[in-house]
């Protein structure tokens, strides 16, 4: 439960997990409090801004940028549970640098931003206790929480702590899964290239669950994968990690 | 102009997507370099700190380099070599000619030069009547097939071993054995050795410029530049002038870094500094030397926001992790240079309107970034195109107008969660069996995936009636 004396955490929800998953916001918001923090779901927030700033619509990356770091800066932690949002948010620094009032609010907002399941383990310092799960499973490192804010260990000590559950190699565990936001609807055949390969990666492990850390990759994944007609379900780790596991994955109804 | 072809991006993709022999053989090079490149690094524990070092002498270099060129010319003329300035491509092949000319040469030899590539020295010598001669084994077989590099490192990266053997046994008297590849090499050994020996002019790129000797370096394993550059009577060494470094020292330690990341070797079978041509008393080399230092761009790239992309070492390796070069090869970028390294410099050399496709046919995963030995921060550098692209207004009307809606919601978050909630029940309507099998404005996704429907209700929907239900508890 929140208790009054632990970190305020604003949580980012992502306008993907908002719309198409919320179960992923609410696993975050349970863990959030669990660990001891006092968590507030910001209604001024919508999207990091990352379609413009993919896109090179730097003005429109900007004003989204403006009102995360207004509505986002009362608290002592930004938490998203996305690496890709995430790694946005750290961002809006080289966005607004040339900015003299909000280039230096970017930049603070940008030190306590984390992605939730790297938060929980390395500044909460958070473990998991009395969950079990039977089941096998892999874990695709989505690239930008890998690579910009160095998800990687994380995840995988939160899954250890699972019990019952079998962790099994992915060949390419590291390599993109061809989603990229818009390129995967700009350039489809070299994006549908990519994910197949990746979900015969996956389908090749024999694991029961896909797991990763960003909605927009696992919708990709998931969808080649049910495409394919593979049986592998996909969720989010940190539906995993809040006990959702007998819920229904990915694409699933109740 | 570098475009090869006046094809589309996405009609060159598609072709290489559809070939599996080219998606063999890509597999097989890039995989092995992949590999290869991890256990040397493996055995390089000093790598990161080797990179930033990278990094910083490159930095320096640009940040001075008219005092770097200046000292170049000077210690390079003080050793015999004459020293051309080429401000653009055109200018580097009339160069190229005309010294050709002077030697009143039949025929030239050319060691693999990517910067020779850049520049379309094949086509200008083509043009004046100079019979080339590839030396580089994998130059010659291109050359055979009247193609372009498709790699930086691997010319020919994109031939199997297969289509080589019929590359040769319609070229080469007798043919070789196309069952042995030791044949193969062997005949092509023969057939090169013949014209190495009588060439009048051989003409070699450099990987390095070395600043306070005034000699150049090249780095291979087959041994052709040296054969390149040490028969003929003269001796034309083209360069960009960003292969500047102030000292052996630094070429070592930047060699360091290009070796192991290209090929994942410790050392190029061959690394040769050519200082001036022969001496009183050597025992052979150049009656002449020259070197043409090529600008084409690059003092442009000093003032502007591609700066850091002239740290580049030719390695490859950001090619070699990228998913998209992977998928596709090196043809289909339609330049000089492919892969992440190519899609930022290609918009440079052609212009952004020709090759806009390149910075955004990336899934901004950042692994070239991850590999690049001097830390260019390859991602950063595609968006700037990106940004570019949008200002210049070449971003096509129908994504324009989509993303300013989506702006202007995202902007009123009200109107956004509204608009969020409609598009959910919408979506929920069409899957009710949890997936979308084809969906209008979203054919990219469902031509080739499933879409999965919306769990149900928004986050910020289900969270005001939770807490509201809280509260009146
Ligand atoms: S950009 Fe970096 S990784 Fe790519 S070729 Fe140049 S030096 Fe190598």
């Amino acid at each position: 439960m929140s208790t009054a004396s632990g970190p305020r955490v604003g949580l980012f929800v992502t306008c993907l997990v908002d719309a198409m998953r919320p179960q992923i916001g609410f696993a975050a918001l349970q863990l959030l409090e669990e660990a001891g923090c006092r968590v507030e779901v910001p209604r001024q927030q919508t999207c990091c801004g990352q379609p413009a700033w993919n896109s090179g619509d730097a003005a429109d990356a900007a004003s989204i940028a403006r009102q995360v770091i207004a509505a986002f800066e009362p608290y002592d932690y930004l938490v998203a549970p996305s690496g890709s949002c995430a790694g946005t948010i750290t961002h809006y620094p080289e966005l607004l640098a040339r900015d003299p009032v909000w280039g230096p609010r970017a930049a603070a907002l940008a030190a306590k931003t984390h992605e939730v399941l790297s938060f929980l383990v390395d500044v909460l310092g958070y473990t998991p206790t009395g969950l079990r799960l039977d089941a096998s499973a892999t874990y695709h490192d989505s690239c930008s929480g890998l690579r910009e804010l160095g998800v990687h260990d994380q995840p995988r000590a939160l899954l250890a702590a699972v019990e019952g559950l079998e962790l099994r190699p992915l060949e390419g565990d590291n390599v993109c899964c061809g989603f990229g936001g818009t390129f995967c609807v700009k350039y489809p055949a070299i994006s549908n290239a990519i994910i197949t390969e990746k979900a015969e990666a996956i389908d090749a492990t024999g694991a029961d669950l896909l797991l990763a850390g960003d909605l927009g990759c696992l919708m990709n994944m998931a969808g080649k994968l049910h495409r394919r007609g593979s049986k592998v379900r996909c969720y989010h780790t940190i539906e995993i990690i809040a006990g959702g596991g007998a819920g229904p994955a990915i694409g699933e109804t109740p | 102009m570098t475009a090869q072809d006046q094809t589309s991006f996405k009609a060159r993709a598609g072709a290489a997507l559809a070939d599996t022999t080219l998606k063999l053989a890509i597999d097989r090079t890039t995989g092995t370099a992949e590999r290869k490149r991890a256990a040397a690094l493996a055995g390089f524990p000093e790598f990161e700190a080797a990179r930033a070092r990278g990094a910083a002498i490159k930095d320096h270099v640009i940040a001075n380099l008219d005092h770097y060129l200046e000292t170049f010319e000077r210690n390079a003329t003080a050793a015999g070599a004459k020293v051309h300035w080429a401000a653009t491509a055109e200018e580097a092949c009339d160069i190229v000619v005309r010294l050709c000319r002077e030697a009143d040469a039949k025929h030239v030899t050319r060691s693999k030069s990517m910067l020779g590539e850049e520049i379309h020295l094949p086509d200008a010598l083509a043009t004046a009547g100079i019979e080339r001669v590839e030396t580089d084994l994998a130059e010659h077989i291109i050359q055979l097939a009247g193609e372009h590099p498709s790699h930086i490192i691997w010319p020919a990266m994109h031939r199997t071993r297969e289509q080589v053997a019929v590359l040769f046994n319609a070229d080469h008297k007798p043919p070789p054995d196309a069952e042995d590849p030791a044949s193969m090499v062997q005949s092509a050994r023969r057939v090169l050795r013949e014209k190495f020996l009588s060439a009048d002019v051989g003409i070699s790129g450099a990987n390095f410029l070395v600043a306070d000797t005034g000699a150049t370096c090249t780095v291979t394993n087959e041994g052709n530049a040296e054969l390149t550059t040490t028969p003929p009577r003269v001796h034309i060494v083209t360069a960009g002038i960003e292969k500047l470094v102030p000292t052996t020292a630094h070429a070592f330690a930047l060699l360091r870094l290009l070796v192991r990341s290209a090929t994942g070797g410790e050392l190029t079978q061959y690394t040769t500094f050519h200082c001036g041509p022969k001496r009183p008393g050597d025992a052979d080399g150049p009656e002449e030397m020259h070197i043409v230092l090529v600008d084409n761009g690059r003092s442009r790239m000093i003032k502007d926001e591609f700066r850091e992309m002239l740290r580049c070492i030719r390695c490859g390796a950001c090619m070699n992790h990228c998913v998209v070069y992977r998928q596709i090869g090196g043809h289909a970028y339609g330049g000089t240079y492919p892969g992440p390294m190519g899609a930022v410099l290609t918009p440079v050399l052609d212009g952004l309107k020709q090759s806009r496709d390149l910075p955004f046919a990336c899934t901004m995963n950042g692994r070239c970034a991850e590999v690049c030995p001097v830390r260019i921060p390859l991602p950063t550098l595609l968006r700037a195109w990106r940004v570019r692209s949008w200002e210049e207004g070449l971003e096509k009307a129908p994504m324009r107008a989509g993303l300013g809606l989506w702006a202007t919601l995202a902007r009123r978050p009200g109107l956004y969660r509204l608009a969020s909630a409609i598009a959910v029940r919408t979506l929920r309507v069409l899957g009710r069996s949890g997936w979308i099998r084809s969906l209008p404005l979203a054919g990219g996704w469902t031509e080739h995936r499933d879409l999965p429907a919306p769990a149900g209700g928004t986050f910020m929907e289900r969270y005001k009636a939770e807490r509201a239900k809280g509260d009146s508890r």
